[in-house]
């Protein structure tokens, strides 16, 4: 007996944190949320295409960790699947980082590449090597100004100005005295050309605020601050979905009169809208960026179609979306599609 | 209250200021040692940006702002507190701010994927948390690897890690809301919820912050847990010779981190909901700044609780203080980075001259 001892004196802890996991496991499960209450639902499909395979390469500037682009990927993916399309996805925030993903593809011979032009002049070399080695290049995305300039097939995407603009006349509507802009990176061209274009066309003031967009608990007391200096803000601008979320924390708890406008969806934004939380917000359709950018460089070599003609961009927004037409759009968002 | 927490490596310190006078030390004004205590040149710092703040942001005189100000500081400092000892021990963690989102990814994802009670995600993510400080710890007293390499490899496991399992599990890059599910109020209660304190609302992380950094300062000066913290960042080789377990220490100093971690993760899950997995890069250097601007060593040995608490609050100050008085938000991270630096100085400059004999 008492060899076993030592043994035995190991053996009942661990036999006791067995038991208290099987009872935690039975007796703690939440009987509302969670994922036995999620909606089943599959992704959208369309059928599959005979045509031979071929690879195509999608280089973005995402940052990790960013929800939007991971609807840019879930468009892209989608339609590859349908179009029998191999997909090699990659991304770099760094620009000369992506310039060297996009060589990367190149070496790999790929049938088409998709590239984002956040910071188009790093991008000219790639692209001229890639149109020498006869490769298509679309753009998404970022880049309306510069896709054709550097001599891309076609390009899809939003102005971001244009978006800007079309919020301003949109706060304007509303009745909107005084907006606060708030820019979740700070430096990033795209959000700049947003609240530059809210400024460029709403008739009130509005001012840019700078957040540390990797810190939610900062975000929230950045604009709760923001609004507490001055109470005649009436409109927070968010420029992501996730931050507009936030901002209509700040503006419950610093008591401001203020209402949130955003651009870009996600899940949870969708609720917010139906809730009344969030007035609205501009979308820019990133599942339909990725999808068409695939799809497109399966026309072309199937078809030889170019879509906008190579003349004109492809615009994917912006639409809005508020409580009037959220209802159809939310069963999408909860699959994370839109 | 004037003794000096002196690096303790071969006698505990001194319980009271009798033995300062034995002789051989000439004895020194008191205004001059206190100045020479590690917090009082980041309090003098945080009180001079504090007076700044008064005068030239009229906004943050109104007792809301400064709870919105508190707010701010206390998710930077309660990660500051445990980071503090940490360097005070001779280490540093590179991991810590995206061990934040890892803890409250884990305790968001087990509770929805599961449809358990939120607490069941809760404990699961505190023993994860702990098991990445326990593996900090333990790789570090194991191979003597600087501590820079080993933390940034777990920064970038982790940074991984967040990514592609939760990508993996929920198929977004983002958690699902668990706000509707069993025990969030609770558990909302206990980690973000706010307080009426004559009609401002405070956030219960305030308090918490502050009794985190009580029992800090207790477990520095008061026990022997905080001689043995000393004196492993002193000097490890005497440390080790007069008996302080090192190894114990040191790894139960990465743990202390991964306390810290688990607790800010799980202010974030209850008070957004939902998590990305991209968040929390580059907090960590905002944690090790706050211990650094509250006179902790970046060579380990010396340092106190309540200077990372000044520490903290001074970023939290700058931070919001900057929006309070309405400045051109393009110059945001210089302002701060001035400040920050101006504040260093201030210190660095007391401590000379405090010293100086």
């Amino acid at each position: 007996m008492d060899r076993y001892y030592p043994r035995s004196r190991k053996l009942a802890p661990m036999v006791a944190m067995a038991a208290a996991a099987a009872l935690t496991l039975a007796g703690c499960s939440s009987s509302s949320g969670g994922k036995q209450a999620e909606e089943g639902g599959e992704n959208a499909s369309a059928g599959k295409a005979t045509t031979p395979r071929m690879t195509v390469a999608l280089v973005t500037h995402q940052s990790a960790g960013d929800t939007f682009w991971d609807i840019v990927r879930k468009g892209a993916e989608v339609a590859a699947a349908k179009d029998n399309v191999k997909l090699i996805y990659s991304n770099d925030p760094n620009a000369g980082n992506q310039a060297n993903l996009v060589q990367n593809a190149i070496d790999q011979k790929v049938d088409g590449i998709a590239i984002t032009l956040a910071k188009p002049d790093a991008m000219k070399d790639v692209v001229s090597k890639a149109k020498a080695a006869g490769i298509p290049v679309v753009g998404l995305n970022s880049g309306v100004s510069e896709w054709q300039k550097l001599g891309l097939m076609e390009f899809f995407g939003q102005d971001e100005t244009v978006a800007g603009e079309a919020l301003g006349k949109r706060l304007n509507e509303a009745g909107a005295k005084k907006a606060v802009c708030v820019i979740q990176e700070q430096g990033n061209i795209g959000l700049e050309q947003r609240c530059a274009g809210v400024k460029k066309t709403f008739e009130g003031d509005v001012e840019n605020l700078n957040v540390n967009g990797t810190d939610m608990p900062s975000v929230k007391s950045t604009i709760t601050a923001k609004l507490k200096t001055d109470s005649d803000i009436d409109y927070v601008v968010a420029l992501g979905a996730p931050y507009a979320l936030t901002a209509a924390q700040s503006v419950d708890e610093s008591g401001s009169k203020a209402k949130v406008a955003t651009f870009d969806l996600n899940n949870q934004l969708t609720g917010a809208i139906k809730k009344g939380d969030i007035e609205f917000a501009v979308d820019q359709q990133p599942y339909l960026q990725g999808y068409l950018a695939i799809d497109s460089l399966w026309l072309y070599k199937n078809n030889g179609n170019y879509m906008g003609g190579g003349e004109a961009p492809v615009l994917t927004g912006p639409a809005f979306v508020d409580k009037t037409n959220v209802e159809t759009i939310d069963k999408f968002a909860a699959k994370g599609t839109r | 209250m004037t003794q000096q927490a002196e690096p303790a490596v071969t006698s505990p310190p001194a319980p009271g200021p009798g033995k300062e006078s034995d002789g051989r030390t000439q004895q020194r004004p008191l205004a001059l040692r206190l100045l020479a205590r590690p917090e009082v040149g980041v309090f003098l710092g945080a009180v001079a940006v504090l007076i700044f703040f008064l005068i030239t942001a009229p906004a943050v005189r109104d007792g809301s702002s400064m709870a919105n100000i508190l707010y701010q500081s206390s998710t930077i400092g309660i990660m500051a507190l445990p980071v503090a000892l940490l360097m005070i021990g001779g280490e540093f963690d590179l991991s810590a701010g995206v061990a934040v989102i890892t803890s409250a990814l884990t305790a968001s994802m087990t509770a929805y994927q599961l449809s358990m009670n939120v607490w069941v995600g809760v404990i699961v993510a505190l023993i994860v948390s702990l098991a990445i400080g326990l593996f900090n710890g333990w790789l570090l007293v194991k191979t003597g690897l600087p501590s820079f390499l080993v933390t940034l490899g777990t920064f970038l496991i982790l940074q991984g890690v967040n990514l592609a399992v939760t990508k993996l599990i929920t198929d977004n890059v983002a958690t699902d809301d668990i706000s509707n599910m069993d025990g969030f109020d609770q558990a909302k209660a206990v980690f973000a919820s706010s307080f009426d304190v004559g009609g401002v609302q405070v956030k219960v992380t305030v308090v918490w912050w502050l009794v985190f950094a009580a029992i800090a300062t207790w477990v520095l000066l008061r026990t022997k847990y905080g001689n043995w913290i000393f004196a492993v960042g002193g000097n490890q080789g005497s440390a080790r010779a007069v008996g302080v377990p090192v190894t114990f220490t040191k790894i139960s100093l990465f743990m202390l981190v991964g306390f810290g971690a688990w607790f800010v993760g799980m202010h974030q899950l209850f008070s957004f909901n939902t998590v990305q997995s991209g968040e929390g890069v580059g907090q960590e250097l905002i944690y090790i700044a706050a211990a650094v601007i509250g006179g902790c060593l970046l060579t380990g040995g010396a340092g106190s609780a309540i200077g990372p608490v000044f520490g903290a609050f001074m970023f939290g100050m700058v931070q919001q203080g900057i929006v309070y008085a309405g400045w051109n938000p393009d110059w945001f991270k210089a302002f701060l980075g001035v400040m920050l630096l101006g504040a260093v100085l201030i210190n660095l400059w007391v401590q000379r001259t405090a010293t100086r004999r």
